[in-house]
């Protein structure tokens, strides 16, 4: 499906994104990083590490919501896949995430904006297994 | 005021994803189809989101320690290895695939849709098999 071109809700959604990495940074003193925030979350090995990572993750939750609150309206979620390459996209994100060390907030926001070399090889990488996972799915297997 | 500073930055980082296009995978999944619909938002997103980090961590890491922490705990490895190259590789074939991934999917939960909370449950299954057939070192995940 065809989706709209929005530069400019984008970057501003961007902005946004980054704000939250920096004032978890200057508040906490952690990298923000969806992975490390999830698993430490399920498999929590300290309680400290725990309540911090679960609080985050209750905002985040929050947010979609408080947005309805406002605007009356939810953001838009178009998943055009069926519910097995729901299952096998994440089954892979999460193995490979975890594997990898981070994900797109880890590596792509916080990691490429500190200059981490691991960042500046792993951002590339992924961006580039998707354009081609995705191109063989839509293009070559014609799903 | 520790909670409540992790509950607010996840709150603003929650508000940037669902008004960044980044929750819906339709957007993201046209971000990687070059050679057909293709969607190039996702770019202004990660140019919003590191204008606004490049220069608030230098800022903030400017500080001997953080408002509620005693340190920064920023890591510091350089090893480029196999996990590493290896498991970006995959995340980004999963991410193909989905047009998830996990700093969206969370956000996205608290839209009630079910197609999330099954992308999710079976990314933390991604997340229990990769520490069941690769555990290794500790993995410092950021």
């Amino acid at each position: 499906m065809v989706t709209v071109f929005t530069p400019i809700s984008s970057f501003g959604g961007g902005l946004a994104i980054g704000l939250g990495a920096v004032l978890l940074m200057l508040s906490l003193g952690r990298i923000l990083g969806a992975t490390g925030i999830l698993s430490g979350t399920i498999f929590a090995e300290d309680r400290e590490e725990l309540k911090w990572r679960a609080a985050m993750i209750l905002g985040m939750i929050a947010a979609p919501i408080l947005i309805f609150l406002f605007t009356g309206k939810m953001p838009d979620v178009n998943v055009p896949i069926s519910p097995f390459m729901i299952v096998l996209g994440g089954v892979i994100v999460g193995f490979g995430a975890s594997l990898g060390s981070g994900c797109t907030s880890g590596h792509g926001v916080c990691g490429l904006s500190r200059l981490s070399v691991r960042s500046l090889v792993a951002v590339p990488t992924f961006m580039a297994t998707g354009v081609i996972t995705l191109y063989i799915i839509r293009h070559v297997v014609g799903a | 005021m520790k909670l409540l500073s992790a509950l607010i930055s996840g709150l603003v980082f929650g508000i940037g994803i669902s008004i960044s296009g980044m929750m819906d995978p339709a957007k993201v999944l046209n971000f990687f189809d070059i050679a057909g619909t293709w969607d190039p938002s996702l770019a202004f997103v990660m140019g919003g989101a590191l204008v606004v980090t490049f220069f608030g961590y230098r800022i903030v890491l400017k500080r001997s320690k953080p408002m509620f922490g005693d340190y920064f705990h920023v890591p510091e490895s350089k090893m480029i290895d196999r996990r590493l190259i290896g498991g970006s590789a995959l995340f980004g074939v999963g991410w193909g695939i989905a047009g998830f991934c996990p700093g969206a999917a969370i956000p996205a939960l608290g839209t009630g849709r079910w197609e999330v909370a099954l992308f999710l449950a079976a990314a933390i299954a991604g997340f229990a098999l990769r520490r069941i057939f690769a555990p290794a070192q500790k993995a410092a995940v950021s």
